[in-house]
Order: C-alpha cells, then sequence, then structure tokens
C-alpha cells in the first residue's frame, strides 16, 4: 500500500487515471473502543482530575518507552565484545554495568545477561505473555507477541531458530529461557572471530536485536570482510 | 540498606544444584508458573531473589510475604515426551519456591 499523504484527493470516487486501487487502509483506531481501551481512558482521566498525573507526565512516559530502542542494548553488546572486565560485570549484575554506559533501565524488572558460547546457543520467550527487556531493546517485534513463537520456542527452539535463518549445530547445546516472572533477559551473542580490530561502533552495528533476543547471531557482511582483506 | 531481593535478606528452602518438581496442580487465576511444566522435574539452577506474589499483586492485593523466585534447570527431554533436539538442550524458567517440592527419587 502507497503513501497517499503527498495527495488529498479522494480515492472512493472514479478518479480515472488507469489502475485499480486497494481500498484506504482502516486507521488503527476505527471501530468500537475494547474494554481495556475504556478502562485505560477512565483511568487515564482520573489520575488527571486527581492531580496523579499530568498529561505531559504521561506523554513524557510514552515518548520515553518509544525512543527505546535495540541500540541500548548493542552498544553493551559491543563494550562486553571488547572490554573483559566489563562483560563479567555484565553478567554479574546487568542493571549497575549498564549504568556505567548511562543506561538506566529502571527498576521495574530485573534484568539478568546470558552468554552464547561455542558451546550453548541461548534464546529467549515468554510463554505466558511476551515479557520482553523493553528498556534496552525498545518494543518487542510483533512476531515475539505471536502465541506462535511463544508456543513452538519452547517446544522446537531449533525448528524455530532454523526459520530464522539459525542452524545450530548438533553439538551445541540451544538452552530456552522462558522469563516467566520477575526477571527480564538479554543474550550477550558470541563476537564473530572475523570483527578483530572493528571499533566498538562497528560492532554494535552487527549486534541485532534478533541477535540479543538469540533467533540471530551476528554476521559480518561481505563487504566488511573483503574490505579487511583488503 | 539490604535491597528486600538480596540473597542475605530472605530464607530460602532450595540451594543451586538440588533436585525439584514443579507442583502438578491447578491454579485459579493469575499464575506465573506454565501449564507445560507442571509435574516436571528439574535442578535449581540459581535463587534468584524474593519477590511480591503475582498470584495477589494482580488482585490489587500487596503479595506479601514475599515468594522466593528460583531459575529452574530443565532437560528438554525431561520437558516434552518427543524432543526432536539432542539430549545436551535444556529449557530455563522462573519458578516461585510455593510451586516447587523436593525430589525424592
Amino acid at each position: 500500500m502507497h503513501d497517499h499523504d503527498d495527495h488529498d484527493h479522494d480515492h472512493d470516487d472514479d478518479h480515472g487515471h488507469g489502475h485499480p486501487h486497494a481500498p484506504p487502509q482502516k486507521d488503527h483506531d476505527t471501530g468500537p473502543a475494547s474494554a481495556y481501551e475504556v478502562l485505560e481512558e477512565a483511568i487515564r482521566q482520573l489520575l488527571i482530575e486527581k492531580g496523579v498525573l499530568t498529561p505531559q507526565e504521561i506523554a513524557a512516559q510514552v515518548d520515553r518507552m518509544d525512543s527505546r530502542t535495540p541500540a541500548l542494548g548493542a552498544k553493551a553488546v559491543a563494550r562486553a565484545w571488547v572490554d573483559p572486565a566489563f562483560k563479567r560485570r555484565l553478567l554479574a549484575d546487568t542493571r549497575a554495568a549498564l549504568l556505567e554506559l548511562d543506561i538506566d533501565i529502571g527498576t521495574l524488572a530485573e534484568f539478568r545477561t546470558v552468554e552464547s558460547t561455542a558451546k550453548v546457543h541461548n534464546v529467549i520467550v515468554c510463554t505466558l505473555c511476551s515479557c520482553y527487556p523493553k528498556m534496552l531493546l525498545g518494543i518487542p517485534p510483533a512476531w515475539y507477541k505471536s502465541l506462535a513463537y511463544r508456543s513452538r520456542a519452547v517446544a522446537d527452539p531449533r525448528g524455530v531458530l532454523a526459520e530464522f535463518g539459525v542452524e545450530v549445530p548438533k553439538g551445541v547445546e540451544v538452552r530456552v529461557h522462558d522469563s516467566t516472572a520477575d526477571l527480564r533477559y538479554l543474550v550477550l551473542p558470541m563476537r564473530p572471530k572475523a570483527t578483530r580490530g572493528w571499533s566498538e561502533a562497528e560492532l554494535a552495528a552487527i549486534a541485532t536485536r534478533d541477535c540479543m533476543i538469540g533467533t540471530a547471531v551476528p554476521t559480518v557482511p561481505r563487504r566488511a570482510k573483503s574490505k579487511r582483506a583488503a | 540498606m539490604v535491597r528486600p531481593n538480596a540473597p542475605a535478606a530472605f530464607q530460602h528452602r532450595f540451594a543451586p544444584g538440588q533436585a525439584v518438581r514443579v507442583a502438578d496442580r491447578p491454579a485459579l487465576g493469575h499464575c506465573r508458573t506454565p501449564w507445560y511444566l507442571r509435574g516436571k522435574s528439574g535442578t535449581i539452577a540459581a535463587v534468584q531473589g524474593a519477590y511480591r506474589n503475582p498470584e495477589l499483586l494482580a488482585y490489587h492485593r500487596p503479595g506479601l510475604p514475599r515468594r522466593v523466585l528460583y531459575k529452574v534447570l530443565f532437560k528438554q527431554a525431561d520437558v516434552w515426551g518427543r524432543y526432536a533436539g539432542p539430549a545436551g538442550d535444556h529449557l530455563e524458567a522462573d519458578i516461585y519456591e510455593h510451586w516447587l517440592e523436593p525430589q525424592t527419587t
């Protein structure tokens, strides 16, 4: 569906430029409000009327959540790859280590970092709902919240990983972490061998969101390999 | 101040390495013990802390006393009757103490 924002004529009319158009995409908020939308609206209005929160504070918090991106997690991964002492601190006390990088993950949930190695490949799921390290990786991808991922990642992790393009060798353990309660998990992926001498910024670029969930492994672009070899 | 979930601040019934079994019982309402792990045997991998009980928090109650939370390690072959992967594959989940029993056999 292409973007119609750049012109303002009405696509419901037959405007005769010779090709059929898809019907206009519905607004995400058309139709009757769900029970949860009504509940949210009621509670939000009450909090504002009673002076507990201002609309500005609510908007600022929404903005704060929305502005979180996997770049935060990637920064931590890159640092752990170049600094073994930082890696030890990250594995021992994730929150404190992240504060060293000026990343504040708050106190709503505890965080743990699990390290993937040549012997074990870690992958994260929340079968009960969709717990996710939002303060470090931002809003979760839609598939992470899908019933298919949540149910299959625990029962057939190797099959799911293969669909993501990750073939874990038989001799490497697959370890699934079901974040059922008060802890959120971050995968520290294995650093690719071909990244010797890379800067933290270069390393952060290959530590993608899926690598930190465990449904991908960091890969070195062909171009970068040949550049290094040249 | 000792953080309420720092291991020194609470008693815990199980220790890392101990064999445990997840209680096989139904639960009404909010519960963080997945159905697929009920009745399954595993090993305590870590004592995660003491947290307010989510089964009560979900209904606007204080969730006290705090419950000890463990990371439990399961062999995939022990969780699923027909696990397709190698025997070395594992699954970890965080399970509250009141859902765990000592493994007697």
